[in-house]
């Protein structure tokens, strides 16, 4: 468990975060959304211990970072944006050293060793230079560093930057293998990562946590209602005049035409989809696809960024 | 104290691992070994202690530009690699890391240092030089390569790139050798200060002719200690930038 009060931190005038309170629960993967420069990096950096904040305190379960810092070290696990690799060793000597360093005897870093390279699937590249190795296995060996000394915490910045597709498959389903067994802080700017891997979000702008919660429910808090995506074949004026008529429909907005096809987004103030497919079919117009948009995590992103005055 | 020796030991094995170590090796005891043949053997005849003296002269300049050369990569390479956070996410003092990164440049200095020895050994079988005088010299070499490795990873500290480290480290080093020259130029006290600060003028010639004073090990010991310090410092304080 994390415990997060009052941090702030100071680069010189610059407030880089400012009085951050939050927590997460053993087991728990959260996810912290922000653009670059948000504050997000230094937030866990802080957490890891590589920086000390200007006020706040940070408590591990239930012990304070900075009374306790060396015990405490050993139950965080950090993966910061570029992992921190020495290209010259081998994987396996290179988390050995990774290992003892945290604090493991020679014995038990060899077991962990083991674990690890079944858990990250690194077994057949052990012996490999990490120069030599590509830029997804690399990051492997980042994550493998993280989790080679077995901590109950695990930060990770940016896990998936730079990875190709299918690398972002695979490391996604690694962080999820870790779901309840670690308590997991990630951060990324890529929101469909966040909302594949994370149980709940915060919300990092301006050094600012400026929400908190599940998708869904930020969802909800933002923007009440419902909102629906639909597809049509045919024009916009005759889509406007069709759905004039049903009741309940607060907005038809953003109209994008590609050939003949047609995409609106309608704010509702109550469930009306049956009567808006009724209400197309009847004026003949071909419906292609409807489905509901207010769950998307980029309306809730950039929803917060026009209530906080980012986005302009 | 376990974590120094994982340290040093991963950081020894850099050197191997790397040209950097085999290249800097190379070319000190390829320059030693023509400046001995040149300056040392070369110049009409002279007595073997001579000869002995001239060889640790021109050693000890290129012991500072080895030290130059094995230093700027430890702490400057780790920040633009991002190594560095290893051990600030680690439950080490910056000062072991320091300390660990130091003994493993002076080891590899030591055995740069040891592979000159036939030198001094053909002086010594075939002229009329004392083993005490090749140790002292070689004990003055290590002292000097300690201070100037010293120097140099107070430069890698304040650098990002290892060029610039290198750069620092060198001018640092060329003022406090040149610090003869501002001892002759100023006014008691100033020019005692001056003179006792003056890294090879004042410290190392005794060496050479064979004479270990209590003095110039101290003097040698603060530079190490005091550089190191710095180095540590400079670390720590990164935790707060």
């Amino acid at each position: 468990m994390v415990q997060v009060e009052g941090l702030t931190k100071y680069y010189g005038s610059r407030c880089a975060l400012d009085r951050v309170s939050f927590r997460v629960d053993h087991g728990e993967i959260v996810g912290l959304l922000g653009l670059n420069g948000s504050g997000k990096t230094t937030l866990l950096r802080i957490l890891a211990g590589h920086l000390l904040p200007t006020s706040g305190t940070v408590t591990v379960q239930g012990r304070d970072l900075y009374q306790d810092p060396f015990r405490l070290k050993r139950s965080i696990g950090f993966l910061p944006e570029t992992p921190p690799l020495y290209g010259d060793m081998t994987v396996a000597s290179y988390l050995l050293f990774v290992a003892r360093l945290k604090g493991l005897t020679r014995k038990e870093a060899r077991l962990r060793l083991e674990e690890v390279e079944a858990e990250v699937d690194l077994a057949h590249v052990r012996d490999e230079i990490i120069d030599q190795l590509s830029f997804g296995y690399r990051q492997r060996v980042g994550i493998a560093q993280a989790l080679i000394h077995d901590p109950e915490v695990l930060l990770l910045d940016e896990p998936a930057a730079g990875l190709d597709p299918v690398q972002i498959v695979e490391m996604r389903e690694l962080i999820q293998g870790l779901r309840g067994s670690r308590t997991v802080l990630l951060s990324s700017h890529i929101l469909s990562e966040i909302r594949q891997i994370c149980d709940r979000i915060l919300v990092i702008q301006e050094g600012r946590i400026v929400a908190e919660g599940p998708e869904e429910e930020l969802a909800r808090k933002l923007r009440p209602g419902m909102r629906v995506r639909i597809q049509v074949r045919g024009g916009g004026d005759r889509v406007r005049q069709c759905l004039a008529a049903v009741d309940g429909i607060d907005d038809i907005a953003g109209a994008r035409q590609e050939g003949d096809q047609a995409t609106f987004l309608l704010s509702l103030s109550k469930d009306v989809r049956d009567r808006i497919a009724s209400a197309l079919v009847r004026g003949g117009i071909g419906l292609l696809e409807m489905s509901r948009a207010d769950l998307e995590l980029e309306n809730v992103f950039l929803g917060l960024l026009e209530q906080t005055g980012a986005a302009g | 104290m376990k974590r120094f020796w994982i340290i040093f030991v991963r950081e020894l094995g850099a050197y191997f691992r790397s040209a950097m170590g085999y290249v800097v090796m190379a070319a000190v005891l390829l320059v030693d070994g023509l400046l001995f043949n040149v300056y040392a053997l070369g110049g009409g005849a002279k007595y073997s202690a001579d000869v002995l003296r001239d060889f640790f002269y021109f050693s000890s300049g290129t012991t500072m530009i080895a030290s130059i050369f094995l230093t700027m990569r430890l702490l400057a390479e780790e920040r633009q690699a991002g190594t560095l956070s290893l051990y600030y996410g680690a439950p080490v003092r910056e000062g072991t890391v320091v300390a660990a990164k130091f003994l493993s440049a002076f080891v590899f200095l030591c055995l740069i240092t040891l592979l000159t020895v036939y030198m001094p050994l053909l002086i010594f079988v075939h002229g009329k030089v004392t083993a005490g005088h090749i140790a002292a010299g070689y004990l003055g070499l290590l002292c000097l390569g300690a201070a100037s490795l010293s120097v140099g990873m107070f430069g890698s500290s304040l650098a990002r790139s290892q060029v610039v480290a290198a750069v620092v480290s060198s001018a640092l080093l060329v003022t406090m050798l040149l610090f003869w020259l501002l001892a002759n130029i100023t006014d008691p006290p100033l020019s005692s200060v001056f003179g006792y600060l003056a890294l090879h003028n004042k410290h190392f010639l005794p060496f050479m002719k064979g004479v270990v004073n209590t003095m110039d090990l101290v003097y040698y010991l603060s530079v190490t200690y005091f550089f190191l310090l710095l180095s540590a410092r400079v670390v720590e304080a990164r935790r707060w930038r």
